[in-house]
């Protein structure tokens, strides 16, 4: 490649972020535009990669490759395939929807947010092209930073103790990955370049070790059960950008984590854990779903949600079939989504209400119309009906998941009835029933909010209509790793074994 | 694919997004839109009808929907005699209501937004029936489901609106949790979810058996209940009826339409689609067969009592998609579906007639506040005596012909379960006549009961109003000519028709034991007329008496065998309970006091190991002297 595509994509936002320190703090105008093209041409800096993606090879593509600690074998080394380009697709649009929702939400330090905002776009584009496994843990780190000040300055009144609580639980995660990224360099010959790592093979005990190991950083961030109850708390402290970014993109990192590092380098391991993974995922989605139903804070009933669904993707991913990937894949794309949706509306609510208490509401629907039809919408597709995307993904994950284990998809589907239940009765509580004095009077979507929200509606759509256009994609990466998985045997082989039985 | 059946659902499509966009700007006039894309889909549907007719059969793929691995999925249209039946039935139902919704919903919030979702569902139903394989199938099953939810809801600031909205979604849902993973199941078998391999490949699943939680089932068996548990969801049996009663919520033309002609039977036509599949399990069959008769006879005793007039026809819709259940269950689909076609018609025309009674009382529904409406009435009186007639199953109106052959066709069935039908069905006749006349005495005989008011306001309904139901009088009557069973000198062309999708049952009775068992239920019928007669109108005083004299056996029907509240008690509740236990607990008291717990740990082992650094030399000195000391006799011991 002659231009450096992903490099650009990185620090371009990281420079134009620390470009608005140029800027006079009071020209609050000012920085929100140059924040907002920003992003923009950071989006159409994107678009390259969708149409120039070649989807018939598993190889890494837009490679870049320079020593960077060549005594340690350390490279600055980069690359997408299949199952990272539609994140950073994702991570461009959701950041763009992030400022506009921010644009009069945020009224303090205001040069200050944006920036932060910037360089956190940055640093999880790096995280999702990474291919050194130390280049990703130094991503993986660094974004925590912007985002740690996100939530503990612009955030509500408990922030300090969300913040924290955010913090340390994904360092501790993180530490434990770092330890294993070093054992992995000493046992995988002396590389951190995770094509390298996964040619390699390790005896299984160490697999194991590794495993959890690095199980400990990514289901921290997924959340996976029982250590998400950071979660509710940092997105009802966050801002609503906050909670966009955290709900539709970086809690997607662990997901990612587990496909890009642990199936590959560690297939033994993977397989051997398939079921402890799956009763893990099955847990999170009750467990996530039911509790939500005694939810009394908007914000957090929609992040227990995020538990529930995040537990259908790890269940998807630990399907270890096809269908069950290629699901996991494009429901963390849907919930980044539907959930990034969800909390752009209720910031949007919040920041003319104030108050985050579900008994606050009622009767919005005759106040706000216009923004019950987008809310019912975004309901529809968290709960999985039919045309918007968060139904493929269901369905291909739970298909998948009946495919090898019949009861794991009988437990998850108890997911179906309980998600409608506590989302339909959450929009009966806003926007049904008598009309709440608090929200009479209230006044509608603006043109900016509308066309924050415009975006999500058309890929709700899209995706649900056409999935074959993201899913396509994936085929051929997919199918890639569960060679990796399945030791070199033939997927399509496994699924046509599972199915014959 | 020809042009007109993509007109066929893409045009009311097209007409819900237009209306809920711009309906609010067009005010009176966003009818006309609605209107006209949905009579065109009939005049479409009619079209596909004939062609049918001439045995050109359409099946094709519009485009691939998903691929992923093994699975691949088209969206994609059969248009077979099956789904010409449905689509006559939903887009010529609809047409009516469309028309008779602009009378209706007059001047009421919201108007447009009504009008759209209207839409909406005529879109979704026809995509359901449409449908070429399952997963379209449940597109349309799960997008009719939320335009259900969002019309019971119309008015959603009734908290009893919303509520019952929101019922109906999670109990179909509950429902569509069996229906999917039958789905899967079906996958798996067959590899593909289109009906086309499925069914001509059904009996590949024979002998086969499907293990889940270290057991095994027969897999034929499996895979019709599991599918059968949607089916349940939809067409409200039991154990998952309890949705539609609260349903009538929502405005009358709604019911009609929604839940009672087409979305409610969208069970019944899963059932009968499946047919090849439901055929590889007798027992399955026979659950089918038992619930929809425990379903008939539960709802019919339920109806004698209620007092709202919506609620008594939404009991008689629970009784009567149970009888199509019951034909399904023996094997008579064709009986089943011919029902369905029937009941669209006099069963709308109860529903609308229910609407034009309510208009001219002012939103009153309690049957209690009636009496006496013949007069003021003529129009609907008389469809409304029609329906009642046919739904009665009098001899010569449509309810006769489909009642009669489904249980000519259950008798006939070799099952023990067929014989039970057979006499359940035929009680529930006797039942269905009764609890209809009560209505229909209450409501048009006997004295106006209501208040000075309401009398002075009474008056028949205008011109959009009546019209469709004279038409619906007609289907009520005559939809039934089409099946003419061979005793009467027909030649049963429905049964014919449908043979080709449906089957043709094998059906040995003589000339004698038919006739002999049409003259029972046509007795059983004639004899619920006149004790309706007797009790209503004869002596007036009776009904109280029996309720005083029986309270229990009021009690448990007037509150329908209490199964709402047994669900509420032990199924709701301790869910929410769960969940409380879940947050206050589980989640801030076990997890947390871990989170938590381990940096507060460290921190006060942090305090204790502070005061080591206290600053002062002589202790410092000590500890280096001391450790010193340790280390030189530890290394010189060792």
């Amino acid at each position: 490649m002659s231009i450096p595509l992903l490099s650009t994509l990185i620090f371009f936002p990281v420079v134009g972020g620390l470009s608005l320190l140029l800027v006079d703090r009071k020209q609050t105008g000012l920085i929100r535009m140059m924040a907002l093209i920003i992003a923009l041409m950071e989006m159409l800096i994107s678009l390259p990669l969708f149409f120039l993606f070649d989807k018939t090879t598993h190889r890494m593509q837009f490679t870049e490759l320079h020593a960077w600690i060549p005594a340690l074998n350390i490279n600055y080394s980069l690359g997408i395939d299949g199952i990272s380009i539609l994140f950073i697709l994702l991570t461009g649009l959701v950041t763009v929807l992030s400022i506009l929702v921010s644009w009069e939400a945020i009224q303090d330090k205001v040069k200050e947010f944006f920036i932060a905002l910037m360089v956190l776009e940055g640093m999880i584009m790096g995280v999702f092209c990474a291919l050194d496994f130390f280049l990703f843990y130094i991503f993986w780190e660094a974004m925590l930073i912007p985002m740690f000040l996100i939530i503990g300055i612009w955030g509500g009144p408990k922030r300090i103790y969300a913040t924290v609580k955010f913090f340390l639980y994904t360092l501790v995660g993180s530490l434990l990955m770092l330890v294993g990224i070093i054992t992995l360099y000493y046992h995988g010959g002396h590389t951190f370049d995770i094509r390298e790592l996964a040619r390699h093979s390790y005896s299984p005990g160490l697999q194991m070790l590794l495993f959890w190991a690095m199980f400990a950083a990514f289901a921290v961030k997924v959340p996976m059960w029982p250590v998400h109850t950071w979660l509710p708390d940092a997105h009802t402290e966050a801002p609503a950008a906050g909670s966009v970014i955290l709900a539709a993109v970086l809690i997607k990192m662990g997901a990612y984590g587990f496909l890009r590092f642990s199936m590959p380098i560690l297939p033994d391991a993977t397989r051997a854990m398939m079921v402890p993974m799956i009763v893990l995922s099955l847990i999170a989605i009750v467990y996530g779903g039911v509790i939500c139903l005694a939810q009394t804070d908007l914000k957090r009933l929609i992040a227990y949600s995020s538990v529930s669904h995040m537990g259908f993707i790890t269940l998807g991913i630990y399907g270890l079939n096809t269908q069950g990937i290629e699901g996991g894949i494009l429901q963390m794309i849907n919930h980044g989504i539907v959930t990034g949706a969800l909390f752009l509306c209720i910031g949007m609510v919040y920041e003319r209400t104030h108050t985050r208490a579900i008994a606050d509401y009622g009767g919005l629907a005759s106040t706000m119309p216009v923004f019950a039809g987008f809310f019912m919408l975004f309901t529809m597709a968290a709960v999985g009906l039919p045309a918007t995307n968060g139904f493929i993904g269901e369905f291909l994950i739970l298909l998948g998941s009946f495919i090898n284990r019949p009861w794991a998809a009988f437990f998850a589907a108890t997911g179906l009835v309980i998600g409608a239940w506590y989302m339909l009765w959450l929009y009966q509580r806003i926007f049904f029933n008598p009309v709440n004095a608090r929200v009479r009077g209230l006044p509608e979507l603006n043109l900016r909010e509308v066309a924050t929200l415009l975006p999500m509606v058309v890929l709700i759509f899209w995706i649900g209509l056409y999935p074959d256009s993201l899913l396509s994609f994936m085929h051929v990466s997919v199918a890639h790793l569960l060679d990796q998985v399945h030791g070199g045997a033939d997927a399509a082989q496994q699924v046509a074994a599972v199915l014959a039985k | 694919m020809p042009s007109y059946l993509l007109l066929i659902p893409f045009l009311p499509l097209a007409s819900f997004v237009i209306t809920l966009l711009l309906g609010r700007r067009m005010g009176s006039r966003c009818h006309w839109l609605p209107i006209i894309t949905v009579l065109v889909s009939l005049v479409c549907a009619i079209k596909a009808f004939f062609e049918v007719l001439h045995g050109n059969i359409v099946n094709q793929d519009l485009y691939t929907w998903i691929s992923s691995g093994s699975l691949k999925v088209s969206v994609g249209f059969l248009v077979d005699q099956l789904t010409a039946v449905m689509l006559i039935v939903v887009t010529s139902i609809s047409s009516l209501v469309h028309i008779y919704s602009v009378g209706y919903m007059k001047g009421e919030e919201g108007y447009y937004r009504f009008f759209s979702y209207l839409s909406l569902f005529t879109f979704s139903m026809l995509m359901l029936v449409l449908g070429n394989n399952f997963l379209q199938l449940f597109f349309g099953w799960e997008a009719v489901g939320l335009s259900s939810y969002l019309l019971i809801g119309f008015y959603y600031e009734k908290v009893s609106a919303a509520d019952a909205g929101k019922k109906a979604f999670i109990v179909n849902r509950i429902g569509d949790f069996g229906f999917i993973l039958g789905l899967f199941l079906v996958f798996v078998t067959f590899g593909t979810l289109h009906y086309e391999p499925i069914f001509a490949n059904a009996e590949q699943a024979v002998g086969q058996s499907f293990a889940i939680f270290g057991m095994h089932f027969d897999l034929p068996t499996a895979m019709a209940l599991l599918l059968m548990c949607g089916a349940l969801g939809k067409s409200a049996q039991i154990p998952l009826h309890v949705w539609l009663p609260d349903a009538m919520e929502g405005p009358t033309p709604v019911s009609a339409l929604i839940h009672a002609a087409t979305m409610v039977t969208a069970g019944v036509f899963l059932i009968a689609r499946c047919n090849p599949l439901f055929e590889l399990s007798s027992l399955a069959m026979n659950v089918v067969t038992v619930i929809g008769a425990v379903t008939c006879l539960f709802a019919a005793t339920i109806a004698l009592v209620q007092t709202d007039i919506k609620r008594v026809v939404a009991y008689s819709t629970l009784s009567q998609l149970a009888y199509m259940f019951m034909a399904c269950g023996v094997g008579a689909y064709s009986a089943g579906i011919f029902h369905l076609f029937t009941h669209a018609f006099f069963k709308a025309l109860l529903f609308l007639g229910c609407g034009s009674i309510i208009l001219a009382m002012h939103h009153e529904q309690e049957v209690g506040s009636m009496g006496g409406l013949r007069k003021y009435m003529p129009i609907t009186y008389v469809t409304f005596l029609i329906a009642t007639l046919s739904i009665s199953g009098v001899p010569g109106l449509a309810g006769f012909y489909s009642k009669d052959e489904i249980l000519a066709m259950a008798f006939a069935s070799h099952v023990a379960t067929g014989k039970f039908a057979w006499f359940i069905g035929t009680l529930v006749a006797f039942l269905t006549a009764l609890y209809s006349f009560r209505l229909f005495f209450l409501i048009f005989h006997g004295k106006f009961r209501g208040t000075a008011e309401q009398k002075a306001h009474l008056r028949e309904s205008p011109p959009v109003v009546t019209v469709p139901l004279l038409l619906l009088a007609v289907g009520a009557v005559g939809a039934g000519w089409f099946g003419v069973p061979e005793i009467l000198g027909g030649d049963n062309h429905w049964s014919h028709f449908l043979g080709p999708v449906l089957g043709h049952p094998e059906v040995h009775l003589g000339y004698l034991t038919e006739s002999l068992l049409m003259s029972v239920s046509v007795l059983a019928g004639v004899g619920g007329i006149l004790l309706a007669w007797y009790m209503y109108i004869d002596q007036p005083a009776l009904p109280a008496e029996l309720a005083a004299r029986f309270p229990r056996v009021y009690r448990l029907l007037h509150n329908k065998y209490y199964v709402d509240e047994f669900y509420i008690r032990f199924l709701v509740e301790p869910i929410k309970e769960f969940s409380r236990v879940l947050d206050r607990i589980v989640d801030t008291n076990i997890i947390e006091l871990v989170v938590n717990g381990v940096p507060r740990l460290i921190g006060a082992l942090a305090a204790k190991a502070r005061k080591l650094q206290d600053g002062l030399l002589p202790h410092y000195l000590t500890w280096m002297g001391g450790s010193a000391l340790f280390l030189f006799v530890w290394m010189f011991t060792r």
